[in-house]
């Protein structure tokens, strides 16, 4: 019977299954020190084992410091107490811990790809909400929580109700100086941020197809704004090139072995989905957000609405709230709004191409004064190819910190911060209230107008800076 | 976990879409890797003037009086989106907040309050309103009533509303099984699938413990 690339990964995990949910066997298992440290040391305090240590990975990304020369032990209290768990923690379980000073170290879903750790067709959890970066590889890759995290840890399985199935049809050529992350923030503006609310989202169509690895790994990011369970992309030749040879992907014969079954996982022709939506790439502008939540997202150079019928899936309270959080009246123009704040990275965008398109806008260019601009690489490995291009040298020069890897200020955690109320214009995946700090006002769009609008001092269109 | 039995407790109401985990308890105030000691942290940035403990904020409804006490939590659309952190469900639950009340919840956090014995019922936006707009006129003495088993919210006065819960979590919520414990039952079940799947997808499971230099190799991996 013809199936859905969803359907072929649950159907191969799958131990049992019942109208409630099936018990799936999980392939590989992410931990970070916010989330991860926990689960492990209440395992650890139930007198339980984690069942197969060789297939989970932990890394050190959410509290770390990321200011150049930072140490093992550098950043607040409360992260040195977060990093010192995991330590302790995947140590006494055998669990590979990419630390501090580990040259793999970074952001989990930057540096699972990047090492060949998610791998197409595997089952892959995280308690972390972005873990659905990853489909992007082809994996059913989905976020947990920490007490399902332990019972992941446990028994190699989770039991999980199946998700509905839906299709976003992505068509058409994206015009110059769009990005996945617009087309992202266009996916969720239509349709609302619970718009693919449980369902495993299979990203489909020729401008998908044609988008590189980072960039499906952007879109499959942005999919959490979207209340997806999980976002998915058949893997293809690009998916294949990019796995070939890192560090922990199949070698020699195994290789070929695997992608002969990859090639298997499209989802088959006739292959029906519970629901489908429809996306006319040509008609995406770059987006930037007005609000306190993905949804409430605008063309670059459009307009808050001028009243709440008019910001598609939001009531009166939720408009009128997000207004007053972000100092903003009905109407106002996205365009010329003066920025106190500028941020590249998280792992929505803080890969080797956004860093390249970033630093192609900001070449020759200063930083408006007044502005405080940031660039957090999302890897150890991402910083390091960065300098082997000159590219922290082009950002330096143009006025950006130029930090070590980390989800740094993608939110505020006690440390780092953006001040109450300054205005912040941010690659990262989220603009709830408080996220970069108490107060503070973060608007989403792309690496390019994050860079254009440092330059300006006020959200900036960059193809006016690219012509 | 405890088996959740049937409870008659004061209800907040807090008719906001979209209340992300990040409004629940901000990753400020997640300063102990620990599930307990959260509840100070919970709606931080709604509660405290400035964010300081010491100020609490008069309009925020958790500080009023009225709504001492409250077990019962009435919301919005999407309530529990944003980061997956279960400290979130684990804040809500030490405060004292046993069923949460809202058209829809983010699926991560859905889950999570299952297994924290805590019941995310779902109801209508209008239905939701009618109830928070009956306990608004007096919410120390308009208690719900909520029976997980029957799926019912109620009034003393015999008005009631249906909710709806997937039959599993009910159950689970119901038993206060222990979801571990559980699947190590099937252990040996397990065991074979996974003997099974390794020859056929023997490329998952090909781990390499030593892998090949990523550091030396990164750069020409351009």
């Amino acid at each position: 019977m013809a199936a859905t690339l969803f359907e072929k990964i649950w159907i191969a995990h799958r131990i049992e299954e019942d109208a409630a949910g099936a018990l799936i066997l999980i392939d590989r298992i992410l931990l970070h020190e916010r989330t991860g440290g926990v689960a492990l040391q209440s395992l650890a305090a139930a007198g339980r084992r984690v069942a197969a240590p060789q297939q989970v990975f932990a890394t050190i990304d959410h509290v770390v410091d990321t200011r150049p020369g930072r140490s093992q032990r550098s950043g607040t209290a409360l992260a040195a107490r977060f990093m010192e768990v995991t330590r302790r923690e995947t140590a006494a379980a055998g669990i590979q811990l990419f630390d501090v000073d580990d040259p793999r170290q970074g952001i989990v879903h930057v540096i699972s790809p990047e090492l060949g750790i998610v791998l197409p067709g595997l089952t892959l959890v995280c308690p972390d909400s972005h873990t659905g970066t990853q489909g992007a590889l082809g994996a059913l890759a989905w976020g947990i929580g920490s007490t399902e995290a332990e019972h992941a840890l446990a028994t190699q399985t989770l039991r999980v109700p199946r998700p509905q199935t839906m299709r976003v049809l992505i068509d058409g050529t994206l015009p110059a100086g769009v990005t996945p992350k617009d087309l992202a923030l266009h996916l969720i503006a239509a349709h609302g941020a619970s718009g693919g609310k449980g369902f495993a989202v299979e990203f489909a169509g020729c401008t998908v197809s044609a988008l590189d690895m980072e960039g499906r790994m952007t879109l499959c990011n942005m999919a959490t704004e979207f209340s997806a369970f999980a976002a998915i992309i058949a893997p293809d030749d690009k998916t294949f090139a990019y796995v070939h040879g890192r560090a922990y992907a199949p070698g020699g014969a195994s290789w070929d072995r695997a992608v002969r079954d990859w090639i298997e996982l499209a989802s088959d022709p006739s292959a029906r989905f519970d629901a489908e939506l429809r996306i006319d790439a040509t008609v995406v502008q770059p987006m930037v957000t007005w609000g306190t939540n993905p949804q409430q997202a605008v063309a670059i150079d459009g307009r808050v609405p001028a009243h709440w019928h008019g910001s598609q899936h939001d009531n009166p309270e939720s408009y009128d709230r997000a207004l007053a959080y972000m100092g903003l009246k009905p109407g106002a123009s996205l365009l010329g709004l003066p920025i106190e704040g500028a941020f590249i990275g998280a792992c929505t965008n803080s890969r080797l191409s956004d860093l390249r398109r970033a630093a192609a806008v900001l070449a020759g260019r200063r930083v408006a004064p007044g502005v405080r601009a940031i660039c957090v690489p999302g890897s150890s490995t991402v910083k390091r190819q960065a300098e082997a291009e000159g590219i922290d040298k082009i950002l330096i020069a143009a006025g950006f910190e130029w930090r070590e890897s980390g989800c740094s200020m993608c939110f505020y955690a006690g440390g780092e911060r953006f001040g109450a109320r300054e205005r912040v214009i941010s690659s990262t995946n989220r603009n709830f209230e408080g996220r970069q700090g108490p107060e503070a006002r973060t608007h989403l769009a792309s690496p390019e107008t994050v860079a254009a609008s440092a330059i300006a001092g006020h959200i900036a269109d960059a193809r006016t800076l690219l012509d | 976990m405890q088996p959740f039995l049937p409870l008659t407790a004061v209800a907040l109401p807090l008719l906001r879409d979209n209340i992300d985990t990040d409004t629940l308890i901000p990753s400020r105030e997640i300063t102990a890797v620990s599930k307990t000691g959260l509840a100070p942290g919970l709606f931080a940035g709604w509660r405290y003037l400035g964010g300081d403990h010491a100020k609490p904020d008069p309009a925020f409804e958790l500080n009023q009086s009225a709504y001492r006490g409250a077990q019962v939590l009435l919301a919005g659309e999407n309530f529990g989106c944003g980061s997956s952190r279960e400290q979130a469900v684990w804040a809500l639950a030490e405060y004292g907040f046993r069923v949460l009340a809202a058209p829809s919840f983010n699926p991560i956090f859905y889950r999570n309050c299952v297994r924290n014995g805590i019941v995310p019922a779902m109801l209508p936006a209008n239905q939701i309103a009618e109830i928070a707009r009956w306990v608004a006129a007096d919410p120390q003495r308009n208690r719900l009533s909520v029976d997980l088993r029957a799926r019912r919210i109620g009034t003393p006065d015999h008005r009631s509303w249906q909710f709806t819960i997937p039959d599993e979590s009910r159950d689970f919520l119901l038993r206060g099984v222990d979801a571990i414990d559980e699947t190590l039952k099937l252990r040996d079940r397990i065991a074979e699938f996974r003997a099974a799947d390794q020859l056929r997808r023997p490329w998952a499971y090909e781990i390499d413990t030593a892998p090949r230099d990523a550091v030396q190799s990164d750069v020409d991996m351009l």
